[in-house]
């Protein structure tokens, strides 16, 4: 059996018939003229439709699960209500919106990596630990610098962060390219070592003398400064200056073009003369790096010091943003501010209204179950024409017992 | 230890390693267990070749359910009912429990093998999704039930193997390890053994490689291609969903958010270690879980001599990194590779529906 496993991964795939049946829709709208208010609908229907279906459930959830906590009856105006104290806590005031800016930051940058590796074909689930290491590099690159001018030490820091994030990129990056090992299993290892790593270095090297808990000292001087608000910090201008940076990269520049057509088939890109190696290698650097990056602003712009049980779901919620603004940089754009929404007023809805914020959490898997069901979705609704998945991210899993890319 | 060094370490680290293999062997089967079941659940849905990284979800939903179930039952049934048996502690709730946790277990599984066998959607960004969906879901229902202070059902008590059975020189610490432990580890080390057999030597194992391998040919040869991998995909969901409910009624009596604590990440390297086969998945478990157990024993009883200080010196946090190490490196290539079944990850379409 073992014997004849080469010749037999050698062997074509077979095109889902998913993938055709989205790509004749989408072949044949143009030649009837479609328009660009046409095209903008096609992307945006979908992800529009799961947003809403995502809050109908999420509301049949929160009635359903409101005569569970102790002393309530079921209530029917709960959604609402939960709903009401969302908005509030987000868009409906002015504090609301600079954290929703504050919480999408890191969501655009991790998301941008995240997307980028759906470009080239790779599932980076590895923006988790490139965010905590580009944290935790930042604050000790701070420390380092800790009596110099900001002017000095915020850029040093945040290019700190973004080397140690390519670094955690580049590993798997490397091992799938000249080995075939799938990005998808050593990310989550190497996830696993960076939260280890983490621990290890607050609750040793970097611990702050004399504390109770183990903690970073502050980053002094590399504190972004607050532009705007109470809290909107320069790393903001970042992350959003990033997105038209990315899009530039990915859609105007050969590099990008490389990325993009070893992404739809390595055989055929490295024979046009690309190197599909070198280029897998160098986008999950990129990748790793804008992770390593949104967890750099995240820790000098917001938090300042780095506890050990330093919590965030920012690489985790990359992934959904990714898949949501079909690893187009705007469409991240859009639905990192979504998600920072989310967030946002998540604390407020608790508060007011009673409604544990982990429903966040519940949304967002909701949303991404209905536009991987995206198919049935179009069936009930009637949508033809409108493009119909998760883009280019379909076949993720197809290469995960491949060998190695020559 | 001066002249010698390394000589002399080795012996001192052998003899620290000796005194201390009761507690290190017992504490390494001990949590090993989810670490298994979770690798035994990948290798049932991997050999029939779909990808299964939601079983971190599977294990943390299955963990909150059973306890949750419990706790309900305790509350309901009348206390005539809630007597529990001398061997292994088992009572009615405990088994409700165990019971609803295997069921919400094989539901997640269902979605998985609707998603990507019937909707051919992409393995990963499925898995993905229970992943997500269990962390909010778990969270939600348990801030909002943690008002009440729930009481869950308790716990399977271990078997405990008398002290002179325990105390036989040479292979008394071994049946302590293996045999100290509650109804669901022992059967989850018994579960290995048969899904082992099963698997090499039956008429499902054949097939279900077979599918793996090369689902076209096995379809051609008459074997039902998409029935066999919902099967394997929602009793795989059965097993590591036994891994949940480990944690949450037989290792600890409780449920805290996040209690999953990668499990069944570590448990996808020990399938991948173990070259996806039950056996090989047990053993990298082990393997796994000694290295913290050993971690453990070193922070709480490192010996008083010249290694010891240098055990002390190395972080507990690199024994928790280790298996993550050894997992990229041989996946690497590095030390013997680790090949996966052919189909392992792809969607199967059939001919003839075309």
């Amino acid at each position: 059996m073992t014997a004849d496993k080469p010749t037999l991964a050698a062997e074509p795939r077979p095109a889902s018939p998913n993938n055709k049946e989205g790509e004749s829709h989408e072949q044949r709208a143009p030649s009837r003229g479609r328009t660009i208010i046409g095209n903008i609908w096609s992307a945006l229907a979908m992800p529009l439709l799961a947003i809403v279906l995502a809050l109908g459930v999420g509301a049949i959830v929160i009635v359903l699960s409101s005569a569970l906590a102790p002393g309530k009856s079921f209530d029917l105006g709960l959604p609402l209500r939960a709903y009401q104290a969302l908005w509030e806590g987000s868009i409906g005031s002015a504090d609301g919106r600079v954290t929703i800016l504050v919480q999408a930051a890191p969501l655009i940058l991790a998301g941008l990596g995240v997307g980028l590796g759906f470009k080239a074909g790779l599932f980076n689930i590895g923006a988790q630990g490139q965010f905590l290491l580009g944290a935790v590099t930042a604050v000790a690159a701070a420390l380092v610098v800790r009596n110099s001018d900001p002017l000095i030490a915020i850029p040093f820091a945040l290019i700190a962060g973004c080397i140690a994030g390519a670094v955690w990129g580049f590993i798997p990056g490397f091992l799938k390219a000249f080995s075939g090992a799938h990005e998808v299993v050593t990310t989550i290892m190497m996830n696993f070592i960076a939260l280890a790593l983490v621990s290890w270095l607050i609750t040793g090297p970097l611990r702050q003398p004399r504390s109770p808990q183990p903690v970073t000292p502050n980053v002094g001087d590399a504190i972004l400064p607050v532009f705007f608000g109470r809290d909107g910090h320069i790393g903001i201008l970042i992350a959003f200056l990033a997105v038209p940076i990315v899009w530039f990269v990915l859609y105007r520049m050969t590099i990008g073009f490389q990325i993009r057509a070893v992404g739809a088939n390595p055989d055929a890109s490295r024979y046009a003369g690309m190197k599909p190696r070198r280029l897998i290698t160098f986008t999950m650097s990129l990748a790793g790096m804008l992770a390593g990056l949104a967890g750099t602003i995240n820790i000098l712009g917001v938090n300042h010091q780095m506890p050990a049980a330093y919590s965030t779901s920012v690489g985790f919620d990359a992934i959904t943003v990714a898949l949501l603004g079909r690893s187009n940089p705007i469409g991240i754009m859009l639905a990192a501010l979504l998600f920072g929404t989310l967030r946002a007023g998540a604390g407020l809805m608790q508060i007011n209204a009673g409604v544990p914020s982990e429903l966040v959490d519940l949304l967002e898997a909701i949303i991404l179950l209905f536009l991987v069901a995206s198919p049935v979705l179009r069936r009930v609704f009637r949508l033809r024409g409108v493009k119909s998945s998760l883009g280019t991210t379909e076949t993720m899993s197809r290469t995960y017992g491949s060998e190695a890319i020559r | 230890m001066t002249d010698i060094p390394v000589l002399g370490f080795i012996i001192q680290f052998a003899a620290f390693l000796i005194d201390q293999l009761p507690n290190i062997s017992h504490a390494a089967v001990a949590v090993s267990i989810p670490i298994a079941l979770a690798a035994l659940c990948g290798v049932v849905s991997e050999r029939s070749g779909v990808v299964n990284i939601g079983l971190e979800g599977i294990i943390l939903t299955a963990a909150f359910v059973g306890w949750v179930t419990g706790a309900a039952a305790i509350a309901i049934l009348p206390p005539e009912l809630e007597t529990t048996t001398a061997i292994f502690g088992i009572s009615l709730p405990l088994l409700i429990g165990l019971g609803a946790a295997l069921l919400s277990g094989m539901i997640l599984a269902a979605l998985h093998a609707w998603l990507t066998i019937s909707l051919r959607a992409d393995q990963i960004i499925s898995g993905v999704i229970i992943n997500i969906a269990a962390v909010g879901l778990t969270g939600y229902l348990n801030t909002l039930i943690s008002g009440s202070s729930p009481h869950g059902a308790g716990g399977f008590k271990p078997l405990n193997v008398p002290e002179n059975i325990a105390d036989i020189p040479l292979v008394g610490w071994l049946i302590n390890a293996v045999f100290d432990q509650g109804p669901i580890a022992i059967s989850a080390i018994i579960l290995v053994v048969v899904v082992q057999i099963l698997l090499f030597r039956t008429r499902w194992g054949l097939r279900t490689r077979a599918v793996g391998e090369h689902p076209r040919a096995a379809e051609t040869v008459g074997i039902n291609v998409i029935r066999l991998r919902y099967r394997n995909v929602i009793l795989s969901g059965a097993i590591a969903a036994l891994g949940g409910a480990y944690l949450s009624m037989e290792l600890t009596t409780s449920f805290q958010a996040g209690i999953s604590a990668g499990y069944g990440f570590i448990g996808l390297a020990a399938m991948i270690v173990g070259r996806w086969t039950p056996i090989g998945a047990l053993g990298a478990a082990l393997l796994f879980a000694s290295s913290r157990a050993i971690g453990r024993a070193i922070t709480f009883a490192a010996p008083d001599n010249a290694t010891g200080e240098f055990l002390k010196g190395i972080p507990p946090q690199f024994y928790d990194a280790l298996p993550y190490l050894v997992t990229i490196i041989i996946l690497a290539g590095v030390i013997g590779r680790s090949i996966p079944p052919a189909a392992d990850g792809q969607p199967y379409e059939r001919e003839a529906a075309a």
